[in-house]
């Protein structure tokens, strides 16, 4: 899919806000695991990485394709899992207090 | 088909804002991860069925085992993390996106030097998403070796503004000449990317290891914006939408950040702390520090109805939030009111304390942020700091000549009594003294963190 300029400049600009709202509610406590989940996200860098990779077709792309598919799959799963790992963290207290 | 992926793309956003959301409140926060990640799964799946991807067989198995490699070395790496060393993985996690995203760049650009210029507006971003990744990559590459402790000091060159400067200008002659030219030479690629790489480096190397936090927020919306660009040069709208929400969320938290640190991003980034924070030092400091030992601040505290501790950097560093916790349910049984103050830029990132302090299973309605808890100072009978420092320095409310004045501080000097945990006599990172050290009702209890608060909890068992 082909995306006009004007288009992509909307686009930009909504997300822009988007991305300005959501995270300006944010209480302080949150803010690590925010950094970490926002850092998840950008790991749909993969989808670009693998559209990319499968179209290669010389060696060189190839190295660099595979390169760059093997880091956006670490972003997206280091990520994940680092994300997880802290939110984990605010489970409802009633159950750690009894540990 | 076409349709089909775009549908899965455009839920995938929603997806992606919902969840961004949700995690902006402690009681949704881990279902909003759930709903981003469900969502990334079948981004990834769906990426396989773009038009042109299953034609070249070898290039599918290329993809499944990059996929495989990337994720297990991140798996392993994220579970086997300690918390306290999170903020050192985001950064390396976000400089692969960086990497990821100047790498596809790298792929689109080897492409035009062999003869397929793409022209106008997505070769301008190709190159720009170029640029912006490799220093996001190479920048966190180096962030992540400061946190790590693995490059402690700050590296500077003779003129190293100027050098940086001077590299940067070049870095963006070449990026203009690839960007706009219609017959580029691989060498020329290479070299720009070199040079972006390099300029990633030396960007970073002379911020302090305390500044850390705000460069990685920073590198992070930079990842961002190099994602949504490359999503545009790749006509993929899930990917220009993520990247630009991650670019303005990243942009205003390293904002915040900053603002809560009291230093506009241009000191952070371009100037060293310590050059700036000598006048202040000098001056005349009133009283002496009266030191405390463990079983008289342990009396001190079991006694009280309301206790407020503050803890610093320095309590992660000795690892003390477990016998913190101890500490409080220690209290509590006691029937003493515990509460915890939390500076926005106290550890390493902002809630990097809470996160620790859940860790230790301190329940988060006890932690509060600097506007909840200052009016309650003055109701305190203790306020226990322990390795926080230029956070409670009162000087920046009283002193408008000192380098920190105006920074928002927990007024622990406000409090009946003040024990502050420490491990030596010397200033903060900062390098200003701390006038609430000298204060009357303040307290020295010398030590490591962990050690001085074991003393505590054994001083107060004994009372029992």
């Amino acid at each position: 899919m082909m995306i006009e300029g004007f288009t992509a400049l909307y686009i930009f600009m909504l997300s822009a806000f988007t991305g300005y709202e959501v995270i300006s509610r944010v209480p302080v406590i949150l803010h690590t695991p925010m950094m970490s989940g926002s850092n998840f996200i950008h790991g749909i860098v993969l989808v670009g990485a693998t559209v990319v990779m499968g179209h290669a077709e010389t060696t060189l792309e190839q190295v660099i394709g595979f390169f760059a598919v093997a880091l956006a799959a670490g972003n997206a799963v280091g990520g994940y899992v680092a994300t997880v790992r802290m939110l984990e963290m605010f489970k409802p207290t009633d159950k750690k207090g009894a540990a | 088909m076409d349709t089909f992926i775009q549908v899965v793309y455009f839920v995938v956003a929603v997806l992606f804002i919902l969840g961004l959301k949700k995690m902006s409140s402690p009681v949704t926060a881990r279902g909003g991860i759930v709903w981003a990640g469900i969502g990334m799964v079948a981004a990834s799946i769906v990426a396989f069925f773009e038009p042109g991807v299953f034609d070249h067989g070898t290039n599918v198995f290329l993809i499944i085992l990059a996929i495989a490699v990337g994720s297990a070395i991140a798996y392993i790496t994220a579970k086997r993390v300690q918390m306290t060393d999170m903020p050192q993985m985001i950064a390396i996690y976000n400089g692969m996106g960086g990497g990821a995203a100047a790498a596809i760049a790298g792929v689109e650009l080897v492409r035009m030097a062999g003869g397929h210029a793409i022209g106008g507006t997505a070769q301008v971003l190709a190159v720009l998403g170029a640029l912006i990744g490799a220093v996001s990559f190479s920048g966190s590459a180096i962030a992540f070796a400061k946190l790590q402790g693995l490059m402690n000091k700050t590296f500077r060159l003779p003129m190293h503004m100027i050098i940086n400067l001077g590299l940067f200008v070049l870095t963006l002659i070449a990026g203009a000449i690839i960007a706009f030219g219609d017959d580029v030479s691989i060498q020329l690629v290479l070299v720009f990317f070199v040079m972006a790489l390099v300029f990633g480096v030396l960007f970073t190397t002379p911020i302090g290891g305390a500044d850390m936090p705000v460069v990685i927020s920073l590198f992070n919306a930079f990842t961002g914006l190099a994602v949504a660009f490359e999503g545009f040069v790749l006509g993929n709208a899930a990917m220009i939408i993520a990247g630009t929400v991650v670019g303005s969320a990243g942009t205003l938290l390293t904002q915040l950040m900053a603002k809560a640190m009291n230093r506009p991003i241009s000191n952070i980034l371009f100037a060293s702390f310590g050059a700036d924070a000598g006048a202040g030092a000098d001056e005349e400091i009133e009283g002496s520090m009266k030191e405390i030992q463990g079983t008289d601040a342990a009396i001190m505290m079991a006694y009280a109805e309301k206790v407020i501790i503050i803890p610093g950097y320095g309590m992660a560093v000795a690892q003390a939030q477990h016998k913190v916790a101890e500490l409080t349910k220690l209290l509590e049984s006691r029937g003493v009111t515990v509460k915890f103050a939390i500076h926005p830029v106290a550890g390493r990132m902002p809630g990097h304390m809470n996160v620790l302090l859940a860790e230790a299973g301190i329940e988060y309605d006890k932690i509060m942020d600097l506007e909840e808890i200052n009016p309650e100072f003055p109701t305190a009978d203790v306020a226990l700091v322990i390795g926080a420092n230029d956070v409670v320095n009162p000087v920046a409310r009283t002193n408008p000549d000192s380098p920190i004045y105006g920074m928002p501080i927990l007024d622990a000097d406000m409090a009946k009594n003040c024990i502050v945990i420490k491990r030596g006599r010397g200033a903060g990172f900062s390098g200003i003294e701390n006038h609430l050290f000298y204060a009357d009702n303040t307290r020295m209890l010398y030590g490591d963190g962990q050690k001085a608060v074991g003393e505590l909890v054994s001083g107060i068992k004994q009372l029992q």
